[in-house]
Protein backbone atom coordinates (compact mmCIF):
# COMPACT_ATOMS: atom_id res chain seq x y z
CA UNK A 1 0.00 0.00 0.00
CA UNK A 2 1.15 3.52 -0.42
CA UNK A 3 2.33 5.04 2.64
CA UNK A 4 1.10 8.53 3.07
CA UNK A 5 4.39 10.31 2.98
CA UNK A 6 5.60 8.47 -0.02
CA UNK A 7 6.52 10.44 -3.47
CA UNK A 8 3.96 9.51 -6.11
CA UNK A 9 5.36 8.48 -9.57
CA UNK A 10 3.92 7.79 -12.50
CA UNK A 11 4.89 5.64 -15.80
CA UNK A 12 4.08 5.45 -19.11
CA UNK A 13 2.65 2.26 -18.93
CA UNK A 14 0.62 1.99 -15.42
CA UNK A 15 -1.03 5.68 -16.73
CA UNK A 16 -2.51 3.52 -19.83
CA UNK A 17 -3.65 1.02 -17.48
CA UNK A 18 -5.16 3.42 -15.24
CA UNK A 19 -6.83 5.67 -18.34
CA UNK A 20 -8.29 2.23 -19.83
CA UNK A 21 -9.71 1.41 -16.31
CA UNK A 22 -11.25 4.67 -16.14
CA UNK A 23 -12.60 4.76 -19.58
CA UNK A 24 -14.42 1.72 -18.74
CA UNK A 25 -16.25 3.09 -15.53
CA UNK A 26 -17.18 5.88 -17.71
CA UNK A 27 -18.62 4.18 -20.19
CA UNK A 28 -20.59 0.97 -17.82
CA UNK A 29 -21.71 3.59 -15.62
CA UNK A 30 -23.30 5.77 -18.45
CA UNK A 31 -21.03 8.86 -15.91
CA UNK A 32 -20.27 12.31 -17.35
CA UNK A 33 -16.62 12.97 -15.72
CA UNK A 34 -14.09 10.17 -14.04
CA UNK A 35 -11.15 12.00 -12.62
CA UNK A 36 -8.04 10.14 -10.15
CA UNK A 37 -6.65 12.43 -7.35
CA UNK A 38 -3.94 12.25 -5.13
CA UNK A 39 -4.50 12.69 -1.40
CA UNK A 40 -2.85 15.78 -1.66
CA UNK A 41 -4.39 17.21 -4.37
CA UNK A 42 -2.63 16.74 -7.63
CA UNK A 43 -4.68 15.10 -10.62
CA UNK A 44 -3.83 11.86 -11.40
CA UNK A 45 -5.78 11.18 -14.65
CA UNK A 46 -9.33 12.65 -16.13
CA UNK A 47 -11.62 10.98 -18.35
CA UNK A 48 -14.76 12.01 -20.43
CA UNK A 49 -16.47 16.00 -20.71
CA UNK A 50 -13.18 17.57 -19.17
CA UNK A 51 -12.91 20.23 -21.78
CA UNK A 52 -14.91 22.60 -19.82
CA UNK A 53 -14.14 22.22 -16.54
CA UNK A 54 -11.07 23.40 -14.30
CA UNK A 55 -9.98 19.98 -12.88
CA UNK A 56 -6.83 21.45 -11.14
CA UNK A 57 -8.95 23.00 -9.29
CA UNK A 58 -11.54 20.50 -8.93
CA UNK A 59 -8.46 17.92 -7.57
CA UNK A 60 -7.59 20.30 -4.84
CA UNK A 61 -11.05 20.91 -3.77
CA UNK A 62 -11.75 17.17 -3.82
CA UNK A 63 -8.84 16.42 -1.75
CA UNK A 64 -9.66 18.96 0.88
CA UNK A 65 -12.99 17.51 0.84
CA UNK A 66 -11.60 14.10 1.60
CA UNK A 67 -9.30 15.42 4.10
CA UNK A 68 -12.56 17.42 5.86
CA UNK A 69 -14.56 14.56 5.96
CA UNK A 70 -11.76 12.36 7.32
CA UNK A 71 -11.23 14.64 10.27
CA UNK A 72 -14.37 14.40 10.71
CA UNK A 73 -14.51 10.93 11.09
CA UNK A 74 -11.65 10.95 13.39
CA UNK A 75 -13.82 12.72 15.75
CA UNK A 76 -16.15 10.43 16.33
CA UNK A 77 -14.32 7.59 16.35
CA UNK A 78 -14.66 6.77 12.42
CA UNK A 79 -11.15 5.54 10.46
CA UNK A 80 -12.61 7.67 7.29
CA UNK A 81 -15.73 7.90 5.45
CA UNK A 82 -14.67 6.10 2.11
CA UNK A 83 -17.61 7.45 0.16
CA UNK A 84 -19.18 10.76 -0.61
CA UNK A 85 -21.43 11.41 -2.46
CA UNK A 86 -22.89 15.13 -3.53
CA UNK A 87 -26.56 15.61 -5.23
CA UNK A 88 -26.70 18.47 -7.26
CA UNK A 89 -29.90 19.67 -9.17
CA UNK A 90 -28.51 18.55 -12.21
CA UNK A 91 -24.78 16.75 -11.67
CA UNK A 92 -23.86 14.26 -8.70
CA UNK A 93 -20.42 13.82 -7.45
CA UNK A 94 -19.38 10.30 -6.47
CA UNK A 95 -16.31 10.17 -4.21
CA UNK A 96 -14.39 7.09 -3.17
CA UNK A 97 -10.91 6.84 -1.80
CA UNK A 98 -8.83 3.55 -3.29
CA UNK A 99 -6.39 1.88 -1.33
CA UNK A 100 -5.87 4.29 1.56
CA UNK A 101 -4.19 7.63 -0.98
CA UNK A 102 -6.08 7.54 -4.13
CA UNK A 103 -9.49 9.60 -4.96
CA UNK A 104 -11.74 8.37 -7.56
CA UNK A 105 -14.53 11.13 -8.11
CA UNK A 106 -17.05 10.21 -10.83
CA UNK A 107 -19.39 12.75 -12.42
CA UNK A 108 -22.92 11.56 -13.58
CA UNK A 109 -26.72 12.92 -13.99
CA UNK A 110 -29.52 11.66 -15.05
CA UNK A 111 -28.14 9.15 -17.32
CA UNK A 112 -27.21 7.07 -14.96
CA UNK A 113 -28.23 6.32 -10.63
CA UNK A 114 -26.19 6.26 -7.50
CA UNK A 115 -26.88 2.27 -7.69
CA UNK A 116 -25.18 1.97 -11.24
CA UNK A 117 -22.49 4.03 -10.02
CA UNK A 118 -21.57 2.37 -6.79
CA UNK A 119 -21.46 -1.21 -8.56
CA UNK A 120 -19.61 -0.10 -11.54
CA UNK A 121 -17.24 1.85 -9.13
CA UNK A 122 -16.95 -1.16 -6.66
CA UNK A 123 -15.40 -3.36 -9.60
CA UNK A 124 -13.64 -0.53 -10.91
CA UNK A 125 -11.86 -0.03 -7.63
CA UNK A 126 -10.22 -3.12 -7.59
CA UNK A 127 -8.95 -2.92 -10.09
CA UNK A 128 -7.16 0.41 -10.14
CA UNK A 129 -6.14 -0.67 -6.81
CA UNK A 130 -3.74 -3.14 -8.48
CA UNK A 131 -2.69 -0.94 -10.77
CA UNK A 132 -1.52 1.39 -7.79
CA UNK A 133 0.06 -1.83 -6.01
CA UNK A 134 2.25 -2.15 -9.17
CA UNK A 135 2.59 1.51 -9.27
CA UNK A 136 4.54 1.33 -5.76
CA UNK A 137 6.59 -1.64 -6.34
CA UNK A 138 7.67 -0.37 -9.95
CA UNK A 139 9.00 2.85 -7.67
CA UNK A 140 10.83 0.93 -5.18
CA UNK A 141 12.67 -1.08 -7.50
CA UNK A 142 13.32 1.73 -9.85
CA UNK A 143 15.15 3.37 -6.33
CA UNK A 144 16.99 0.46 -5.67
CA UNK A 145 18.30 -0.04 -9.74
CA UNK A 146 20.94 1.87 -10.63
CA UNK A 147 20.57 1.38 -14.28
CA UNK A 148 17.26 4.16 -14.32
CA UNK A 149 19.27 7.75 -12.81
CA UNK A 150 16.68 10.11 -12.18
CA UNK A 151 16.30 12.74 -14.73
CA UNK A 152 16.45 15.40 -11.76
CA UNK A 153 19.95 14.29 -10.57
CA UNK A 154 22.05 16.88 -12.54
CA UNK A 155 19.32 19.59 -11.85
CA UNK A 156 21.59 22.50 -11.33
CA UNK A 157 21.16 26.59 -9.53
CA UNK A 158 21.02 27.94 -13.56
CA UNK A 159 17.79 25.21 -14.39
CA UNK A 160 15.92 26.75 -10.99
CA UNK A 161 16.78 29.95 -11.81
CA UNK A 162 15.85 29.66 -15.39
CA UNK A 163 12.18 28.92 -14.61
CA UNK A 164 11.82 32.39 -12.97
CA UNK A 165 12.84 34.03 -15.93
CA UNK B 1 4.94 14.72 -1.53
CA UNK B 2 5.58 15.84 -5.20
CA UNK B 3 4.38 13.68 -7.41
CA UNK B 4 6.74 12.99 -10.27
CA UNK B 5 4.61 11.87 -13.50
CA UNK B 6 6.83 10.09 -16.11
CA UNK B 7 3.50 9.75 -18.86
CA UNK B 8 2.61 12.98 -18.32
CA UNK B 9 6.54 14.49 -18.14
CA UNK B 10 5.49 16.78 -15.04
CA UNK B 11 6.33 17.24 -11.91
CA UNK B 12 3.94 18.43 -8.87
CA UNK B 13 5.37 19.92 -5.57
CA UNK B 14 3.20 21.76 -2.88
CA UNK B 15 4.10 24.68 -0.25
CA UNK B 16 2.17 25.89 2.27
CA UNK B 17 2.66 29.26 3.70
CA UNK B 18 2.43 29.34 7.30
CA UNK B 19 2.25 31.55 9.73
CA UNK B 20 -0.26 33.87 12.29
CA UNK B 21 -3.50 35.26 11.54
CA UNK B 22 -2.96 38.32 9.01
CA UNK B 23 0.91 38.00 8.75
CA UNK B 24 0.16 38.61 4.49
CA UNK B 25 -0.05 34.92 3.73
CA UNK B 26 -2.98 35.58 1.46
CA UNK B 27 -1.55 38.18 0.22
CA UNK B 28 1.87 36.60 -0.61
CA UNK B 29 -0.44 34.47 -2.97
CA UNK B 30 -2.34 37.20 -4.27
CA UNK B 31 0.14 39.25 -5.85
CA UNK B 32 1.81 36.12 -7.33
CA UNK B 33 -1.12 35.19 -9.03
CA UNK B 34 -1.55 39.08 -10.26
CA UNK B 35 1.35 38.63 -11.49
CA UNK B 36 1.62 35.47 -13.41
CA UNK B 37 1.12 35.34 -17.31
CA UNK B 38 -2.29 33.74 -17.69
CA UNK B 39 -1.17 30.82 -19.20
CA UNK B 40 1.20 29.71 -16.27
CA UNK B 41 -1.35 29.67 -13.38
CA UNK B 42 -4.59 28.33 -12.77
CA UNK B 43 -7.67 29.43 -10.70
CA UNK B 44 -6.59 31.04 -7.70
CA UNK B 45 -9.04 29.12 -4.93
CA UNK B 46 -9.83 31.03 -1.62
CA UNK B 47 -12.12 29.39 0.97
CA UNK B 48 -12.61 32.37 2.69
CA UNK B 49 -15.04 33.64 5.46
CA UNK B 50 -17.82 36.32 4.44
CA UNK B 51 -14.77 39.28 5.85
CA UNK B 52 -12.35 37.61 3.80
CA UNK B 53 -10.34 35.57 6.71
CA UNK B 54 -9.14 32.67 5.32
CA UNK B 55 -11.54 29.60 6.64
CA UNK B 56 -9.97 26.70 5.05
CA UNK B 57 -6.79 27.46 2.91
CA UNK B 58 -6.21 29.63 -0.50
CA UNK B 59 -5.29 27.81 -3.31
CA UNK B 60 -3.21 28.86 -6.50
CA UNK B 61 -1.33 26.44 -9.03
CA UNK B 62 1.11 27.58 -10.77
CA UNK B 63 3.31 26.66 -13.67
CA UNK B 64 6.57 27.23 -13.74
CA UNK B 65 8.29 26.51 -17.18
CA UNK B 66 10.40 23.19 -17.68
CA UNK B 67 13.45 21.61 -16.13
CA UNK B 68 15.09 18.74 -17.91
CA UNK B 69 12.13 17.93 -19.99
CA UNK B 70 9.36 17.62 -16.66
CA UNK B 71 6.64 20.53 -16.44
CA UNK B 72 7.16 21.79 -12.88
CA UNK B 73 4.02 22.72 -11.28
CA UNK B 74 4.09 24.15 -7.96
CA UNK B 75 0.64 23.70 -5.71
CA UNK B 76 0.80 26.87 -3.09
CA UNK B 77 -1.51 26.68 -0.18
CA UNK B 78 -2.28 29.16 2.93
CA UNK B 79 -3.50 28.19 6.15
CA UNK B 80 -5.80 29.60 8.13
CA UNK B 81 -4.07 31.41 10.76
CA UNK B 82 -5.79 32.08 13.76
CA UNK B 83 -6.11 29.71 16.86
CA UNK B 84 -9.17 27.89 16.65
CA UNK B 85 -8.81 26.20 12.61
CA UNK B 86 -6.03 24.03 14.21
CA UNK B 87 -7.87 20.65 12.70
CA UNK B 88 -8.14 22.45 9.22
CA UNK B 89 -4.05 23.86 9.41
CA UNK B 90 -3.36 19.91 10.29
CA UNK B 91 -5.23 18.79 7.17
CA UNK B 92 -3.65 21.19 4.77
CA UNK B 93 0.17 20.04 5.50
CA UNK B 94 -0.38 16.64 4.41
CA UNK B 95 2.56 16.04 1.63
CA UNK B 96 3.37 19.10 2.26
CA UNK B 97 6.87 19.95 -0.20
CA UNK B 98 8.13 22.97 1.37
CA UNK B 99 7.10 25.67 3.96
CA UNK B 100 7.36 29.37 3.81
CA UNK B 101 6.79 30.73 7.08
CA UNK B 102 5.14 34.03 7.03
CA UNK B 103 6.17 36.50 9.91
CA UNK B 104 4.34 39.60 10.70
CA UNK B 105 7.72 41.92 11.65
CA UNK B 106 5.16 44.15 14.11
CA UNK B 107 6.18 44.46 17.53
CA UNK B 108 2.71 43.42 18.78
CA UNK B 109 2.67 40.33 16.67
CA UNK B 110 5.70 38.58 18.21
CA UNK B 111 4.63 36.26 20.56
CA UNK B 112 1.94 35.52 17.81
CA UNK B 113 4.88 34.41 15.26
CA UNK B 114 6.58 32.23 18.14
CA UNK B 115 3.29 30.67 18.75
CA UNK B 116 2.45 29.51 15.36
CA UNK B 117 5.90 28.57 14.66
CA UNK B 118 5.76 26.14 17.44
CA UNK B 119 2.34 24.88 16.42
CA UNK B 120 3.91 24.76 12.25
CA UNK B 121 6.65 22.31 14.56
CA UNK B 122 3.63 20.14 16.12
CA UNK B 123 1.58 19.90 13.49
CA UNK B 124 4.48 18.93 11.41
CA UNK B 125 5.65 16.40 13.77
CA UNK B 126 2.06 14.78 14.14
CA UNK B 127 2.13 13.78 10.42
CA UNK B 128 5.57 12.50 10.40
CA UNK B 129 7.28 15.51 9.52
CA UNK B 130 10.61 17.29 11.03
CA UNK B 131 10.59 20.56 10.18
CA UNK B 132 14.45 20.41 9.96
CA UNK B 133 14.70 17.95 7.50
CA UNK B 134 11.69 20.10 4.81
CA UNK B 135 12.89 22.49 2.56
CA UNK B 136 11.78 25.72 4.98
CA UNK B 137 12.48 29.54 4.47
CA UNK B 138 10.98 32.27 5.89
CA UNK B 139 9.50 35.67 5.27
CA UNK B 140 9.40 38.73 7.70
CA UNK B 141 6.74 40.48 6.05
CA UNK B 142 5.33 43.74 6.50
CA UNK B 143 8.71 45.95 6.86
CA UNK B 144 7.27 49.25 5.29
CA UNK B 145 4.97 49.46 8.66
CA UNK B 146 6.73 52.09 11.79
CA UNK B 147 6.38 49.65 14.56
CA UNK B 148 8.50 46.75 13.24
CA UNK B 149 11.06 44.67 15.45
CA UNK B 150 14.38 44.37 13.51
CA UNK B 151 14.95 42.09 11.33
CA UNK B 152 18.02 40.87 13.53
CA UNK B 153 15.51 40.40 16.75
CA UNK B 154 13.12 38.22 14.35
CA UNK B 155 16.13 36.02 13.08
CA UNK B 156 17.08 35.13 16.25
CA UNK B 157 14.17 34.14 17.83
CA UNK B 158 12.64 32.84 15.10
CA UNK B 159 15.36 31.08 12.47
CA UNK B 160 18.18 29.55 14.66
CA UNK B 161 19.34 27.16 11.91
CA UNK B 162 19.71 29.75 10.03
CA UNK B 163 17.33 28.81 6.88
CA UNK B 164 17.20 31.18 4.02
CA UNK B 165 15.27 34.63 5.13
CA UNK B 166 13.64 37.62 3.12
CA UNK B 167 12.53 40.80 4.52
CA UNK B 168 9.03 41.58 2.25
CA UNK B 169 6.20 43.78 1.74
CA UNK B 170 3.40 41.76 0.34
CA UNK B 171 1.14 44.14 -0.28
CA UNK B 172 3.56 45.85 -2.74
CA UNK B 173 4.93 42.57 -3.63
CA UNK B 174 8.20 43.27 -2.09
CA UNK B 175 10.02 39.81 -1.41
CA UNK B 176 7.40 37.71 -2.64
CA UNK B 177 9.07 35.86 -5.23
CA UNK B 178 12.41 35.84 -4.09
CA UNK B 179 10.93 34.18 -0.95
CA UNK B 180 8.87 32.07 -3.78
CA UNK B 181 12.09 30.85 -5.29
CA UNK B 182 14.09 30.56 -2.76
CA UNK B 183 11.96 27.78 -1.13
CA UNK B 184 11.13 26.31 -5.08
CA UNK B 185 15.12 26.02 -5.25
CA UNK B 186 15.12 23.74 -1.69
CA UNK B 187 12.09 22.03 -2.85
CA UNK B 188 14.12 21.20 -6.05
CA UNK B 189 17.31 20.32 -4.40
CA UNK B 190 15.84 17.59 -2.35
CA UNK B 191 14.64 15.65 -5.52
CA UNK B 192 17.75 15.73 -6.69
CA UNK B 193 18.79 14.43 -3.38
CA UNK B 194 15.92 11.75 -3.63
CA UNK B 195 16.98 10.97 -7.41
N1 LIG C 1 1.32 47.28 5.64
C1 LIG C 1 1.29 46.04 5.18
N2 LIG C 1 0.13 45.34 5.23
C2 LIG C 1 0.13 44.09 4.75
C3 LIG C 1 1.28 43.48 4.19
N3 LIG C 1 0.96 42.22 3.80
C4 LIG C 1 -0.35 42.05 4.10
N4 LIG C 1 -0.87 43.17 4.67
C5 LIG C 1 -2.24 43.39 5.13
O1 LIG C 1 -2.50 42.57 6.24
C6 LIG C 1 -3.85 42.12 6.25
C7 LIG C 1 -3.92 40.61 6.35
O2 LIG C 1 -3.36 40.03 5.22
P1 LIG C 1 -3.74 38.54 4.74
O3 LIG C 1 -2.90 38.25 3.54
O4 LIG C 1 -5.21 38.39 4.61
O5 LIG C 1 -3.25 37.71 6.00
P2 LIG C 1 -3.33 36.12 6.23
O6 LIG C 1 -4.25 35.95 7.38
O7 LIG C 1 -1.92 35.73 6.60
O8 LIG C 1 -3.79 35.47 4.98
C8 LIG C 1 -4.47 42.66 4.96
O9 LIG C 1 -5.21 43.79 5.28
C9 LIG C 1 -3.28 42.99 4.10
O10 LIG C 1 -3.54 44.02 3.23
C10 LIG C 1 2.49 44.25 4.15
O11 LIG C 1 3.53 43.81 3.68
N5 LIG C 1 2.43 45.51 4.67
MG1 LIG D 1 -5.40 34.20 4.68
Amino acid sequence: MLGPQSSLVMYDEEYQRILLLLERLLRESNSKVIFLVDKNGQLIAATGETANLDTTSLASLTAGNIAATGGLAKLIGEKEFSILFHEGEKDNIHISIIGGRVILVVIFDQRSSLGLVRLRVKKASNELAVVFEDLVSKTEQQAVSSSAPSPFAEITDDDIDNLFN
Amino acid sequence: MSFINYASREINCKIVYYGPGLCGKTTNLQFIYNKTAEESKGKMISLATETERTLFFDFLPLALGEIRGFKTRFHLYTVPGQVFYDASRKLILKGVDGVVFVADSQEERFDANIESLENLKDNLEEQGFDLEKLPFVIQYNKRDLPNVSSVEELSNLLNPRKVPELEGCAMSGEGVFETLKAVAKLVLNDLKKAG
